[in-house]
């Protein structure tokens, strides 16, 4: 039998403290680790499977369970058993796999299972540039599953942040009760850089709420209610169907469908600046303003740097929570920047909801740039920059 | 065995929600009365995962259990989540023949190849019942269904000779006319060490018997009866003799590592390597 472990229980087997030349997916596999992760299933994916790699020879060491199975969806369906026994579960995947998801992704939403699912990102649509970097998946990773829904979505751009995020996904699922996910990419799954773990007592662990022994509703009266696991003895009927509080079927009650799914969105929509993550510079001094995550997020540092060498004061979001959106921050920047520019590695997708969030307050442009895994250059961006500045003059 | 039989030991107070003549009450009765036979008094030792269909919804949420009412198709990834980190629980499938052998079939070979130890236990009516009578993995050939109205032009899938092929533990058949037959077929089931997997052949006189003649609950429980074979002499019978025959019998018994018992192996393993 495994379960949540204990702080004590699992610092002897955690890495020591100290500084790894690690790769994006190994620091993401120690992350979860750290987390209290003690069960993975999952299927092989470019650029994804070292996760699984990693996981296979360490959560045993651990006490945990690493399993492949037949396929993504399979994977998720373990994850999802796994975490209604009482472990903290993760899979991880790509694109495609993303996809084969999607429709236990909105199972574990309904029924409140916290799972974290990670999607590295690669060139899509279909099998697309398999082994190349993209970011095509930020729109599927919030509507990507059917019905009325609000996910949460972490964004890293380093190989230390895929460790951090990856701890403060589990954190995220567990405290909401969702499946959150974590949406790197290729670039940064695939990039070696040094990682520090600190010390067990400085990581910030959260486990679920445990219901107590006389409690009945697990699933509505309270906005995140507490979570039984199997074998407990509270009898808990799980379903993707809509449920009362106690988890009874009602497939036709308009009140009941409509009390549940508001809650479920709500918990997480109403609780929005909580969630948002984000690295800012310069946001209430800038004339223009970008909004970026993930590897793209990279070329920042030094767009801004020879922006200001031409006299052109760059100010920026770095996203690390995309989902749900950071509309606040955005609405922050909007109002001392003249423009807005939103570099991706796809065809325009957070693009949309920045444009959104402004509101028509400034115009916002997108830069975009997909095909063979290639980055925005800080050159790229900047004669961008440059060149819309000296237009809107 | 001094303690009464009664179903409400193990049933919520919810009324079940199955047509009238429905092999699911049969089947039902059958587990419940291979549980009770076995010395269980209740069910706080069982979790029941069901995905999608009538069968599904026989544990949820009418068992007094620990029950998990998944995606179509994907009850059996979810027991093996539940299995592993719960070794000590015992884990039983629920499913209809669309959910365990139409969308779900991988699940159920590998969770067979791998001998995950869980007890499935599909009803096999031959047809997609919840959704109105469609066309199954396990339609007779020439049945006529709302989507096969010229007749099945397909031939069916025999779940339980594939299962004992691809590794389980335990396999049997039977009908809903076979109760005893079905009800000590249960209680193996339920003491197999490894994959256990039982299939009960019933009638859905609703969405498929009326549509092929058999109009009520005692006509497709007749035809049932006179359609089966014991796996003995149909093993005597030529290919064209068994065509729209039912095998039953015990198709696999044998013992073999668990993958629960290979997981935690590996566990064991990698900690003292650590």
């Amino acid at each position: 039998m495994i379960s949540l472990p204990k702080k004590e229980i699992f610092m002897s087997k955690q890495m020591p403290p100290g500084t790894y030349f690690w790769q994006g997916n190994e620091a993401c596999a120690e992350g979860a680790i750290a987390a209290g992760c003690r069960f993975f299933a999952g299927y092989p994916i470019t650029p994804a499977s070292e996760i699984a790699e990693h996981l296979a020879e360490r959560l045993p060491q651990v006490g945990g369970i690493a399993i492949q199975l037949e396929d993504e969806i399979a994977s998720l369906g373990a994850v999802i058993g796994a975490s209604w026994a009482g472990a903290k579960a993760m899979t991880a995947t790509s694109g495609p796999g993303f996809s084969l998801m999607q429709e236990n992704i909105g199972y574990a939403f309904m029924t409140e299972t916290p799972c974290v699912i990670v999607d590295i990102q690669r060139a899509g649509p279909s099998t697309g540039q398999a082994t190349k970097c993209g970011q095509g998946d930020v729109m599927q990773a919030r509507w990507g599953t059917h019905g009325d829904h609000a996910m949460i979505a972490l964004s890293p751009n380093s190989v230390q942040e895929i460790y951090d995020l990856t701890i403060r996904a589990f954190n995220l699922a567990e405290t909401y009760r969702t499946p959150v996910v974590l949406l790197a990419d290729e670039i940064i799954a695939h990039m070696r850089e040094e990682t520090t773990t600190p010390p067990l007592e400085k990581i910030e662990i959260t486990n679920r709420k445990k219901p107590k022994k006389t409690e009945k509703a697990f699933f509505g009266s309270q906005e995140i209610p507490p979570m039984p696991a199997v074998g407990e003895g509270f009898n808990v009927p799980v379903t993707g169907s809509t449920h009362n509080e106690t988890g009874r079927r009602y497939t036709a009650d308009p009140v009941v469908h409509r009390q549940l799914v508001e809650r479920l969105v709500s918990k997480i929509e109403r609780t929005t600046d909580q969630l948002i993550d984000y690295e800012g510079y310069n946001m209430n001094a800038c004339d223009a303003g970008i909004i970026s995550y993930g590897c793209t997020s990279r070329a920042i540092y030094e767009a801004v740097q020879l922006a200001e060498k031409r006299d052109i004061k760059v100010g920026f979001i770095r996203l690390k929570t995309i989902w749900p959106f950071a509309d606040r921050v955005i609405q922050e920047i909007a109002q001392n920047a003249k423009v807005l520019f939103v570099p991706e590695m796809n065809l325009k997708q957070l693009f949309y909801e920045v444009k959104r969030a402004v509101e028509g307050a400034v115009p916002v442009f997108p830069i975009n740039k997909i095909g063979g895994g290639e980055m925005i250059t800080p050159e790229e961006l900047m004669e961008q920059v440059v060149r819309r500045m000296q237009n809107l003059d | 065995m001094t303690d009464r039989f009664s179903t409400r030991n193990y049933l919520r107070d919810i009324k079940l929600p199955f047509c009238a003549g429905c092999g699911d009450y049969t089947v039902i009765n059958s587990f419940l009365r291979a549980l009770h036979e076995l010395g269980h008094k209740d069910l706080h030792k069982f979790v029941f995962c069901s995905g999608i269909g009538c069968a599904a919804w026989i544990p949820s949420p009418h068992f007094e259990a620990d029950s998990i009412h998944t995606t179509h198709g994907r009850s059996i990834p979810v027991a093996t989540g539940v299995k592993l980190v719960r070794p000590d629980l015992n884990v039983v499938v629920f499913g209809g023949d669309g959910d365990l052998v139409g969308i779900g079939l991988s699940h159920l070979i590998h969770a067979a190849r791998r001998n995950l130890d869980i007890t499935v236990i599909m009803v096999n009516n031959m047809v997609y019942g919840m959704t109105g009578g469609q066309v199954a993995p396990t339609t007779p050939f020439k049945a006529k269904t709302t989507t096969t109205p010229y007749g099945n032009f397909e031939h069916p899938l025999d779940a339980t000779r594939l299962v004992a092929t691809a590794g389980a533990s335990y396999a049997a058949r039977w009908t809903t006319i076979h109760i005893t037959e079905l009800k000590e077929a249960m209680k193996k089931a339920l003491t197999t060490e490894g994959f256990a997997f039982i299939e009960a052949v019933s009638q859905c006189p609703t969405a498929f018997g009326r549509r092929v003649g058999l109009k009520t609950a005692a006509d497709m429980l007749r035809w049932l009866k006179e359609n089966s074979v014991p796996l003995k002499e149909a093993e005597k019978m030529a290919e064209e003799e068994l065509m729209g025959k039912i095998v039953v019998g015990e198709f696999i018994q044998r013992k073999r590592q668990t993958f629960t018992d290979a997981v935690y192996g590996v566990i064991r393993e990698a900690k003292k390597g650590a």
